[in-house]
């Protein structure tokens, strides 16, 4: 769960200087994505790409060196919210409410992994998210990942 | 004539032998802190709390990613746990078996993950020789009110 900011700018401050902000201030705001050593190097509007560098803490299978299919799962997770907040309905938080991965090959010992993510449909309440992880083959990802958010959006003007 | 069965400290000495070789090898259950209470065969994964697990400082709430890898977990060492038991009851070395391999997971987030202990139990509701599919319930305070729960997908490793 993520809140965007816990005190929200004006809507009328320019959408892009708003992403760039919230680019900023993502990771720090995250412990455990700061544990893993994210960082967010691209956000669109409802989109956004995150990088998490290899640590040897991480790997999930010691005869291979592969990493934690758990710590990819952290990787999709942070990187769809912020493509939720990074959403043009400038959504004050996010939650999930379920996410999908699927594993399709095993990350290269040795080399980070990075996931882009599009929240390709917002409904009133509900964000819809879909990312993919590759490592430095980016033509050949490592997972796929679906999802559906919480979408907190700003309260009207009255 | 059957066999004297072994002393019950014997017994429980190689069973958590096993237990702990299979989960202290991997680096990643050792960086979330994860461990394992084992009652038989029955393993309840536990998440001890830390500062680091947050997703989200002003809830406080655990970060959905660590809440799916504390599942993941408990799934991959329930599901190896369960087909090594009869090589392990034999007496026989385990320690160079291939961890299952995860093809998809899915986790269903019921309500956010407070900050403390979690607790997770895996179900096998398919094992075959190739593919397994996994439930698993993580829980906080109260057995009753799960905060997540997922099913996977897993390839078994295959011998010789």
């Amino acid at each position: 769960m993520i809140d965007a900011d816990p005190d929200p700018t004006t809507p009328d401050d320019s959408t892009a200087e708003r992403r760039q902000k919230i680019a900023a201030q993502f990771i720090a705001m995250i412990p455990h994505a700061r544990a893993l050593g994210m960082t967010v190097t691209e956000v669109g509007a409802g989109t956004a790409t995150v990088s998490m560098p290899y640590d040897d803490r991480l790997i999930g299978d010691p005869k291979t060196g592969v990493i934690a299919g758990g710590a990819v799962s952290a990787l999709m997770d942070t990187c769809c919210g912020a493509a939720v907040i990074a959403h043009p309905t400038q959504a004050l938080g996010t939650a999930t409410i379920d996410l999908r991965i699927d594993y399709m090959r095993p990350a290269t010992p040795g080399q980070g992994i990075t996931a882009r993510a599009t929240c390709y449909h917002v409904t009133r309440s509900v964000a819809f998210v879909r990312a993919t992880a590759h490592d430095d083959d980016a033509g050949n990802p490592v997972a796929c990942a679906t999802g559906a958010f919480t979408l907190e959006r700003p309260r009207p003007k009255s | 004539m059957s066999r004297r069965p072994d002393p019950v400290q014997v017994v429980k000495q190689r069973r958590d032998e096993a237990l702990r070789a299979l989960v202290d090898g991997v680096p990643y259950i050792r960086f979330l802190g994860i461990h394992f209470d084992r009652r038989g065969d029955e393993l309840t994964g536990i998440l001890p709390y830390d500062d680091m697990l947050i997703g989200n400082p002003t809830l406080p709430a655990l970060h959905g990613g660590v809440t799916a890898a504390f599942l993941e977990v408990t799934s991959v060492i329930t599901l190896r746990w369960a087909t090594q038991w009869d090589a392990v009851e034999a007496g026989e070395d385990v320690a160079t078996d291939r961890m299952p391999k995860t093809i998809d997971f899915t986790v269903d987030y019921l309500r956010s993950g407070l900050p403390r202990d979690a607790y997770a139990r895996a179900r096998i509701t398919r094992s075959g020789r190739r593919y397994a599919s996994v439930h698993v319930e993580g829980w906080q305070d109260n057995r009753q009110r799960p905060f997540a729960q997922a099913t996977g997908h897993f390839v078994m490793p295959q011998h010789g």
